[in-house]
């Protein structure tokens, strides 16, 4: 049995469904990650994984070794997330407008005072939970996976250019929450 | 240009996913207010690579659930690969009766023809 993921691709293509379990035991707990981060919704993050993981089984024939598997998995994910939280009624509270203003609960925080870099996850983590669904997407898609605008954009089934706007009203809600500017403080400490 | 344009497009220019041309760039270079809010994206996004290396603890279960998915989705697949070949080979069973008929008809047609000359 291969173990690393490449020759674990290799087997699994070649119909081996010892080397696709494999693989998940390998790529799991970061495809749970991201579920978690694009749902915010432990349940929910379950159900986007199964459904990635049967979809990745089925289309893998279609996976062109050259991409990483992993980033392949992460589009299959965001799709399903996006399809996920699209369907679902439970998230109905969440999909807010993309203009309105994040509520900080807590007392304003230097995060460079903080200095604490596993703290300074926690912030982000927890101001990422504030956004809007479809700006949450974009943006954990941009900035912590790394995918492209075009491929964002097709997991998403969104226009690149409505990618990119997300991404800007993402950015610009998360700078004002973590890092606010002279007079921005007061606006957010309510 | 003024700051509040300029902030518009901060969030694009700060990864340099979109390019600053040389009007934003004098209007930064010259605006304490600018370069402060561009410094605080950067750091934003200093922060969200933070959580690149993060892996989040799975929900308890989760693998066995989605290797017994993909068991249940195994099993369906190979069902119906079985059915196919079933139905495959009972339409070639049929296509090979039926040009066997067909020759042997053709041959019989042959013979009549031939004793038919003689």
């Amino acid at each position: 049995m291969p173990t690393e993921v490449g020759d674990l691709v290799v087997a699994a293509k070649a119909g081996d469904r010892a080397a696709f379990d494999e693989l998940v035991k390998a790529t799991y707990a970061q495809t749970y990650t991201l579920a978690l981060r694009l749902t915010h919704d432990e349940e929910d993050a379950r159900d986007v994984v199964q459904e990635a993981y049967l979809r990745a089984f089925k289309g893998l024939k279609k996976f062109r070794e050259d991409a990483q598997f992993t980033t392949w998995l992460y589009r299959i994910t965001a799709n399903c997330a996006a399809t996920h939280l699209g369907k679902g009624n439970r998230h109905r509270h969440e999909d807010i407008d993309d203009q309105s203003q994040l509520f900080d609960e807590r007392p304003e925080v230097d995060p460079e005072a903080s200095a604490d870099a596993s703290l300074l996850r926690d912030r982000v983590s927890t101001a990422l939970s504030h956004l809007p669904p479809r700006l949450r997407a974009v943006v954990v898609l941009r900035d912590i996976y790394d995918l492209p605008h075009e491929e964002i954009a097709r997991e998403l089934g969104i226009t690149e250019a409505a990618a990119k706007v997300r991404l800007h009203r993402a950015r610009k809600q998360l700078r004002e929450r973590l890092f606010p500017l002279r007079g921005e403080e007061q606006a957010h400490a309510v | 240009m003024q700051c509040d344009e300029i902030a518009e497009l901060l969030p694009g220019i700060v990864d340099g996913g979109e390019i600053a041309d040389r009007r934003i760039q004098r209007h930064v270079e010259s605006c304490l207010r600018c370069q402060a809010e561009l410094v605080q994206y950067r750091k934003l996004l200093k922060a969200l690579h933070l959580l690149r290396t993060e892996v989040l603890e799975p929900a308890p279960g989760l693998l066995t659930e989605i290797l017994a998915g993909l068991e249940a989705a195994g099993e369906r697949r190979a069902m119906r690969s079985l059915l196919n070949g079933r139905n495959a080979a009972y339409a070639g069973g049929t296509a090979a009766a039926l040009a066997a008929g067909a020759v042997g008809v053709a041959f019989l047609a042959h013979r009549r023809r031939l004793s038919l000359a003689s």
